[in-house]
């Protein structure tokens, strides 16, 4: 009976080695949608989009580093050029997936450099439909995964993973990924309230390889209920050019070098 | 103000780098002030009635970077024009140093509308009149020095030019003034030399995640103190500034899942170390407690504590003049600030108030904010003095309660 046993599960085994996990689904999606590259550069545009078609823009450089394997700690120096009130403010982010951020924003009008309180991941950056972990990512761990099935997108092969967050103080009790089997990259995103009603999505819109690497240079994100919308451009893609370490301090804060910004 | 010089220094520097990289932006505003308790001291009702244009020029060519900001405005108050140069200075960048030299508006210290490492000057007329924030500091006319060689990072800053602190004006603000029939009064800056060049120096770097920094001033109280012709019958009063050393340090970093403030520094009143001169301050410890938190989506908080510890008082109360009032050994004060974003962080509620447990006084904040689109936004506010003694921080601006009203063009 005991061989019988262990011939079953030696038969099952090469099963369950060649299926892929959700969890192992979700950890390559973050390589390649939050992680790529040593670093990263773009300029992007954000246009925040009312129920009612008013548009306000917001354009910044944004330069990102990595430090360690990915999942791990990343640094980010974010430039902004529009609106003019915010013109020539700098923001740096200091990532780490296992506590809060540190976050310092710097005010030119009065050259001072500030801490902002940091707790909430899921807040709004900077008033668009995004918020902090949509732009620099959410802790794996933070959710239990599970695919729900595998379905085409388009001409895409997709794994649909559902994740649920562990604890309740998230604003959504379980979201649905499209995961392309090719690129690992996010196609489409909907997030479920707490009522289970589908109330944003996101969608990646356009796809490009920079450096053979590739990146979604368009996506949207629509708040279905209250009809807000903010799509997102990179218009200026790159990655690997050595960004110094030295970028992501104070002095750099205060007087961003001209050729990481333009 | 040398504002000929400048604008032509600009134009030279224009002509020179005429391949640079150039920008300007500005904005277009109007900011006006209405008293809501008590006319001014002139009869006025207004503290503020102005329309201001101001223009950013940036212009950069590695390693220089120039930046111009200057204001034009007409004041409707003194019916006058003018112009006010901001900001001007010239920025020269090197792998592991730098250098700006010129008018540059200078921030340091932890604290939130208190300062005890900002050594640098204030205007305390346009705050508590309701001018935008940004113009509540001035610039100075100096060097600063970066250098940035790994284990820390330090700024020093030299100041030729002394540059007093700017206080409400005795037309537009009611004011305790124990001296009010002198009228015979002369300011008295120090003078442009060597010995009193005023230097600042900044010291910092991350301590386990902690950012860290030491602080040193030698130059002078940036409020004057008063020197009477005749210690017994005056006619005649001298506005001065004594001289000043400020030994200080600050340690900010996460904590109590928000942001934590420490902030210390010692006052070293130079001309009256035995505190026996009633009319200089005595030598001080400042120190300051703070604490941020984002308690939900948009939503901050912000509480300060605040002391100031007056050393040699004994000294103090002996030779204090009768009839002038006694200021406490320990002068308390404590802050808070809430801010709200709303509809997608285009309005912005906030409130701020300074209070003090040691003497009563108070200043509330209240403030609306609202972009009407990326270049107009208008803000709505008020200042609210009150409580106290008539010659305390905030008491003394009792009658002084204004609304104000802020709209900008951005460009």
């Amino acid at each position: 009976m005991k061989r019988l046993m262990l011939l079953l599960v030696l038969l099952l085994l090469p099963l369950e080695v060649f299926a892929i996990t959700a969890d192992e689904v979700m950890k390559k999606s973050q390589a390649a949608f939050l992680y790529p590259g040593k670093d990263f550069k773009a300029r992007v545009m954000m246009k925040l989009v009312s129920k009612g078609g008013q548009e306000r823009v917001r354009e910044m450089t944004m330069l990102r580093k990595n430090f360690g394997e990915t999942g791990g700690d990343q640094k980010y120096f974010i430039y902004f050029f529009q609106p003019a009130d915010v013109k020539d403010m700098t923001f740096m982010v200091y990532k780490y997936p296992k506590k809060d951020d540190d976050r310092w924003l710097f005010v030119p009008a009065i050259s001072m450099v500030r801490r902002i309180a940091a707790q909430d991941k899921r807040s709004s950056f900077v008033g668009s439909d995004f918020t902090y972990e949509d732009v620099s990512g959410r802790d794996i761990e933070d959710d239990t995964h599970a695919i729900s099935k595998e379905e085409k997108l388009g001409t895409k092969d997709c794994y649909v993973v559902k994740s649920t967050p562990k604890t309740a103080d998230v604003d959504y009790s379980y979201k649905l990924s499209w995961i392309d089997k090719a690129t690992s990259l996010p196609i489409k995103e909907e997030y479920y309230d707490k009522r289970g009603d589908l109330y944003k999505t996101f969608t990646a819109d356009e796809i490009k390889d920079v450096k053979s690497l590739p990146t979604i240079t368009k996506r949207t994100m629509k708040n279905l209920q209250s009809g807000h919308m903010t799509e997102v451009t990179y218009i200026k893609v790159d990655y690997n050019l050595n960004i110094e370490d030295s970028l992501f301090t104070e002095r750099f804060l205060k007087q961003p070098p001209k050729k990481w910004i333009d | 103000m040398q504002f000929a010089p400048c604008i032509a220094l600009a134009l030279l520097l224009y002509a020179a780098t005429a391949s640079a990289d150039i920008s300007l932006h500005g904005f277009l505003q109007g900011n006006y002030s209405a008293d809501t308790s008590a006319k001014n001291p002139d009869g006025g009702d207004f503290k503020l009635a102005e329309e201001r244009l101001q223009l950013k020029l940036d212009a950069s060519k590695e390693p220089f970077h120039l930046f111009l900001k200057a204001d034009a405005f007409y004041d409707h108050i003194d019916r006058k024009a003018d112009l006010e140069l901001r900001e001007g200075y010239i920025d020269y960048t090197a792998p592991n140093w730098d250098m700006r030299a010129g008018r540059q508006i200078l921030t340091w210290g932890l604290g939130d509308l208190i300062f005890i490492n900002d050594f640098f000057p204030k205007d305390y007329e346009s705050f508590f009149s309701g001018r935008p924030l940004e113009y509540l500091k001035l610039g100075v006319d100096g060097i600063k020095i970066g250098a940035y060689p790994g284990f820390a990072s330090f700024e020093l800053v030299i100041i030729p030019f002394f540059e007093p602190n700017k206080f409400p004006d005795a037309k537009r603000f009611w004011m305790f003034d124990p001296m009010a029939s002198i009228t015979d009064r002369e300011k008295k800056e120090p003078a442009v030399t060597l010995k009193n060049t005023e230097i600042a120096l900044r010291a910092y770097r991350d301590i386990a995640g902690y950012d860290a920094a030491l602080y040193y001033y030698r130059g002078f109280f940036r409020q004057p103190s008063v020197m009477p012709d005749k210690p017994m019958m005056p006619t005649k009063l001298t506005l001065f500034y004594p001289k000043l050393t400020v030994y200080g340090a600050s340690l900010q970093g996460k904590a109590l899942d928000g942001v934590v403030s420490l902030e210390a520094g010692y006052y070293d009143a130079r001309e009256d170390r035995s505190g026996t001169d009633p009319m200089m301050p005595n030598s001080q410890t400042r120190f300051l407690l703070g604490y941020q938190r984002q308690l939900w989506e948009d939503f901050t908080v912000g509480v300060q504590y605040y002391a100031e510890y007056m050393h040699d008082y004994a000294e103090y109360k002996k030779n204090l003049p009768p009839g002038f009032p006694q200021e406490r050994r320990l002068h308390e004060l404590v802050t808070v600030r809430l801010t709200q974003f709303l509809m997608h962080q285009t309005l912005r509620l906030s409130w701020f108030s300074f209070w003090s447990p040691s003497d009563g006084d108070y200043l509330l904040n209240p403030e609306v904010k609202y972009n009407f689109t990326d270049h107009i936004w208008a803000a709505l506010g008020g200042m609210v003095f009150g409580n106290g003694n008539k010659w305390s921080q905030f008491g003394q601006f009792d009658k002084n309660d204004n609304v104000y009203f802020q709209l900008r063009y951005e460009f």
